[in-house]
């Protein structure tokens, strides 16, 4: 019961929901302030929902049709999971087990792994191209990220979030170290490349691909994936928190915490702004040379304790 | 339902498709996101699939090349939709009206497979940007 009531209500599905909707209004309403715009109202994300809730759903012919509608569901959970974990284990930290920050981090690559059999079921030309892009942009982003929290995990002797949060009480934020600036920089680029926003956009590619792999989405089934992306932009910088920045303490923390989050949305929203999308092989070279060599680099330094 | 049917008119997502225009009128849409006429403020932003277009907007004359591709593409788009007449061509053929290889305005062709789609009408050549907002805004108050 009070398993369901964490994974439905809080820090579950309706409030990762709400806060991640909010967040994308934040990032919508700060990009048009950039270009000198005035932007959408507070409620645009929630009302995008409704409105997709309310259309048709098209399964177009080629489909599978119980897999075209069940994998987005299934990235939805399995992210609401992990925000689930997160939320849960940071509060109450002798909730948390060994191997949760692996477990979320994994959780959290299902939805790419969900949109690539979606897209690649759908039978479009288009979005095969881009479920090609986005298979290969998962494998560059995922090797600096593993390594960032080997790192970590090394340098406090423990995979858990527990070990990780109690090292950074007792010792202070890793972020205060050299290694651990290098790492989070590293670590906002990979989640700007999870998230599939715009120096990494190339499987949606709008302009060149129409949609790329979203293109034969509609209605109900391009809502679960609206919504798995909301709820991993809550999840994400949430988890880069925790991983090199003290996590969430009760009481006054959290209004810290509030303002952390607002600092990486700020950093992710100008990294969109300020970058035109970057070719396939581009991407893979940036993360598998500058971001690897970053992240060994920062091992070694923490290494020595730098 | 009555909050995802407002919901609806809150968030409207476009899919530009030019059929035969003189290209006038996709430059003037443009505008519509620029600082001064910024539309996103309205919930309205361009999409790149039709598959997740809520409002068709059609510019241009129809001729007898691009009427399958219209009508295919309004097949593709989930309903309920909206379609805007962009443009005096896309109303009634404007100056193209007697020319040999135009197939007429717009509410005609699409009769042909849908007997009630819901049509706003913004004349001009090309439509002014206000005009144009006042068009889709009063066309999602009358949906």
């Amino acid at each position: 019961m009070k398993l369901l009531f964490y994974y439905l209500l809080y820090p579950g599905f309706v409030f990762a929901s709400v806060i991640g909707l909010l967040s994308v209004w934040i990032d919508r309403k700060v990009s048009a302030r950039i270009q000198w715009r005035y932007g959408p109202p507070w409620f645009q994300g929630f009302a995008d929902i409704g409105k997709l809730l309310y259309k048709e759903v098209i399964i177009p012919k080629e489909a599978s049709r119980s897999g075209f509608m069940l994998a987005p569901l299934f990235g939805l959970a399995s992210v609401t999971l992990g925000v689930t974990i997160l939320g849960v284990s940071s509060i109450n930290l002798s909730a948390s087990f060994i191997g949760d920050i692996i477990v979320v981090y994994y959780l959290f690559t299902i939805p790419a792994i969900a949109l690539v059999y979606t897209g690649s079921t759908s039978g479009n030309p288009l979005s095969s191209v881009g479920v090609s892009r986005e298979i290969k942009l998962l494998l560059s982003y995922d090797l600096p990220m593993v390594i960032l929290i080997v790192m970590v995990a090394t340098k406090v002797q423990g995979f858990s979030i527990q070990s990780i949060t109690q090292f950074q009480r007792i010792n202070g934020p890793i972020i205060l170290h050299w290694y651990g600036v290098i790492g989070f920089i590293i670590s906002i680029f990979c989640i700007q490349a999870k998230l599939g926003r715009v120096p990494f956009d190339l499987a949606e590619a709008e302009t060149e691909l129409g949609s790329g792999i979203l293109m034969e989405f509609s209605g109900a089934v391009l809502a679960a994936y609206e919504l798995s992306q909301a709820i991993m932009l809550f999840g994400l910088p949430f988890f880069i928190i925790i991983l090199f920045w003290g996590g969430v303490s009760g009481g006054i923390g959290i209004l810290w915490a509030i303002l952390k989050y607002l600092l990486i949305m700020v950093l992710l929203i100008l990294l969109k702004n300020t970058n035109p999308r970057l070719r396939i092989d581009q991407a893979m070279k940036y993360f598998w040379g500058w971001m690897t060599g970053g992240a060994i680099l920062a091992g070694i330094l923490a290494y020595f304790g730098v | 339902m009555d909050i995802l049917k407002k919901s609806f008119k809150k968030s409207i997502w476009i899919f530009h498709l030019s059929t035969a225009a003189c290209n006038g009128c996709d430059i003037e849409v443009l505008e519509l996101l620029t600082p001064r006429y910024d539309i996103e403020r309205f919930g309205i932003k361009l999409v790149g699939s039709p598959r997740h277009a809520d409002a068709l907007l059609v510019c241009g004359a129809i001729n007898a090349h691009s009427k399958p591709r219209l009508l295919e593409v309004y097949r593709q788009v989930p309903k309920p939709c909206l379609v805007v007449a962009f443009g005096s061509c896309a109303c009634s053929s404007g100056i193209f009206r007697e020319s040999y290889s135009i197939v007429g305005p717009l509410d005609k062709v699409l009769k042909e497979v849908d007997p009630n789609p819901n049509i706003v009408y913004i004349p001009g050549c090309p439509p002014k940007p206000e005009a144009m907002i006042e068009g889709i805004i009063m066309g999602l108050e009358a949906l």
